[in-house]
């Protein structure tokens, strides 16, 4: 089965979040970067899995420029057998979605998974978006994907419960968690990625169809209130009369 | 006019009416579009928050994200629409990005407020910790609605049921079966969350969560070690790599508040953590706090908040 796996950056977890350049711009002074976690623990292992157990090749893409080859190279140490690097800065979900569909397009694979959302952006748009300009099924937000020769049978969470869907390759697959367990590269994954192949192929023009005006931060929390244990009849008051959330 | 799309599959449920609330806030009329079995007079109570008419096509009986986008954008074209609200859940996840690009409409995904005077809508992003302005740039523009973003308001309108028949696309996806889960309230659209972690020690000590959650008819959410390990069940786990909720009031016993947790709950209105541990990192994060052991301070809390009850009720 010939897999693409799509993998965005995200700033480490414990980034602190701040703005530069009148709140218009993300500030990345001392930000690490990771692989988006969704796409690192969930897409890019099950698909690992998916060729060790019935064959074929997994190759990832991003949407970035030159300063993202590091989280390439993790993704490649983890084992991808090769990557593809769009060279553009991304600018929307669509832009993104279009530059990674038209690599797709050319190079026919059975299966395209990606992350259910990126913990940056949080937006969910872009694995629907190819499925749309691909013409091919979408199932978001798997948490279980078996394959079955060119069928295969997924899991997602809805309200209530779980379902279990069947669709047939080639499709588009964003994950979520049970999908597939974090792997930790080892030694050997991380000397091989250095001399996996890594292409860069050039944007195609597209337009933005949202852009972000500015950015602003939460309001900060105010000074939390201590109440004493054996006073509960006061806490419920607080958040009655004064909190007013019951 | 402004089409608003609602998944009735799993019952009409709060986030429908807000989206319906937050379509007729933006000054025009509102036409409701959905698909399955609900009963017409289900869906006709959708005109108490201000729809004037809901289609409803009865073939499309499960979630099958290629249909229900070619219904709503055959929909949107006969009836020249150019705004589409839905509520953020796991149907607009799927279909509202497929939706943008079959008709080139600029996409906000989960907005927590209305357009302002400029058109720009406010987006959560970085999980929680910041807020980001979308402009969109198209003509046609496509919103969907974070639940617990705005409150209802009632719009007293006579809403019509229509039954629509449209030719669609092929399904693709097929759905083979079910698995339902217990507990009634979905964790997205609570008001009221009661969770606990590690803290409580065991599976078999959840008996003072669940008391303290029926008494205040909350839902039950949980950490992600306690889902890891089994204690609860997946669905529960809120933070990073779990759901995101932000209810009114969220009660945390027993959880330290590692930063991947609070990336799931800090957009909740107001916070109350209880934790042995004084140095917790979630009292930082906290409206009101409780410096005790949660198998003391669940079940006192639980007898304060049943009196609460009975007077109030």
């Amino acid at each position: 089965m010939k897999i693409l796996v799509c993998i965005s950056k995200s700033p480490d977890t414990t980034s602190k979040i701040s703005f530069s350049d009148q709140n218009t711009k993300f500030d990345e002074s001392g930000v690490q970067y990771i692989v988006n976690p969704y796409d690192e623990w969930y897409a890019l292992v099950r698909a690992l899995e998916i060729k060790e157990s019935v064959g074929g090749s997994v190759t990832i893409i991003t949407v970035g420029t030159q300063a993202d080859d590091p989280i390439i190279r993790k993704a490649l140490a983890i084992g991808a057998d090769n990557a593809v690097r769009v060279d553009a800065q991304p600018s929307d979900a669509f832009y993104t979605a279009k530059q990674l569909s038209e690599y797709a397009k050319e190079n026919a694979y059975d299966l395209i998974l990606l992350g259910k959302e990126t913990i940056n952006y949080n937006g969910s748009q872009v694995g629907g978006m190819m499925a749309q300009l691909l013409d091919m099924p979408f199932i978001s937000v798997a948490s279980k994907l078996e394959v079955n020769g060119d069928s295969l049978t997924l899991e997602s969470e809805v309200p209530g419960g779980i379902e279990v869907y069947e669709v047939l390759t080639p499709c588009v697959v964003s994950c979520a968690k049970g999908m597939a367990e974090q792997r930790i590269p080892n030694m050997r994954g991380i000397m091989a990625a250095r001399t996996k192949p890594l292409s860069v192929v050039s944007p195609v023009d597209c337009q933005n169809l949202t852009s972000v005006v500015s950015y602003e931060l939460p309001n900060e929390k105010s000074e939390c209130k201590m109440i004493d244990p054996d006073n509960m009849d006061q806490l419920v008051d607080l958040l009655h009369g004064e909190a007013k959330v019951i | 006019m402004i089409l608003v799309y609602i998944n009735t599959l799993n019952g009409i449920g709060k986030s429908s009416y807000e989206a319906v609330t937050y379509a007729k806030k933006m000054g025009d009329s509102v036409v409701v579009l959905t698909n399955g079995n609900e009963e017409e007079s289900n869906l006709s109570s959708l005109g108490d928050y201000g729809a004037e008419k809901v289609m409803i096509h009865r073939e499309i009986t499960s979630f099958e994200s290629g249909q229900i986008c070619d219904l709503i954008s055959k929909v949107a074209e006969q009836h020249g629409i150019n705004t589409i609200v839905f509520s953020h859940d796991h149907v607009s996840k799927a279909v509202a990005p497929m939706l943008s690009t079959r008709l080139s409409a600029g996409l906000v995904p989960g907005a927590i407020s209305l357009p302002d005077s400029n058109g720009h809508i406010d987006v959560n992003v970085f999980s929680g910790k910041a807020i980001a302005k979308v402009s969109i740039n198209s003509d046609k523009k496509i919103i969907s609605l974070l639940p617990n973003s705005i409150p209802l308001e009632k719009n007293e309108t006579t809403c019509v049921v229509e039954d629509l028949s449209l030719d669609l696309c092929e399904a693709k996806i097929k759905l083979l079966s079910k698995k339902e889960l217990e507990g009634d309230i979905p964790l997205p659209e609570a008001e009221l969350v009661v969770s606990a972690g590690r803290g409580l020690k065991g599976p078999e000590n959840w008996g003072m969560v669940e008391d303290l959650a029926k008494t205040m008819g909350a839902a039950t959410a949980c950490s992600r070690p306690v889902s890891d390990i089994g204690w609860r069940p997946h669905h529960e786990h809120v933070g990073q790599t779990g759901i995101a909720i932000r209810p009114n009031l969220y009660i945390a016993a027993g959880i330290s508040g590692a930063i991947q947790h609070l990336a799931g709950v800090n957009g909740s209105k107001v916070i109350v953590v209880i934790n042995t541990d004084p140095e917790a990192p979630f009292f930082k994060a906290a409206d009101y706090g409780i410096i005790g052991d949660a198998f003391e301070v669940l079940p006192k809390l639980n007898e304060s908040m049943k009196k609460f009850m009975a007077q109030n009720n």
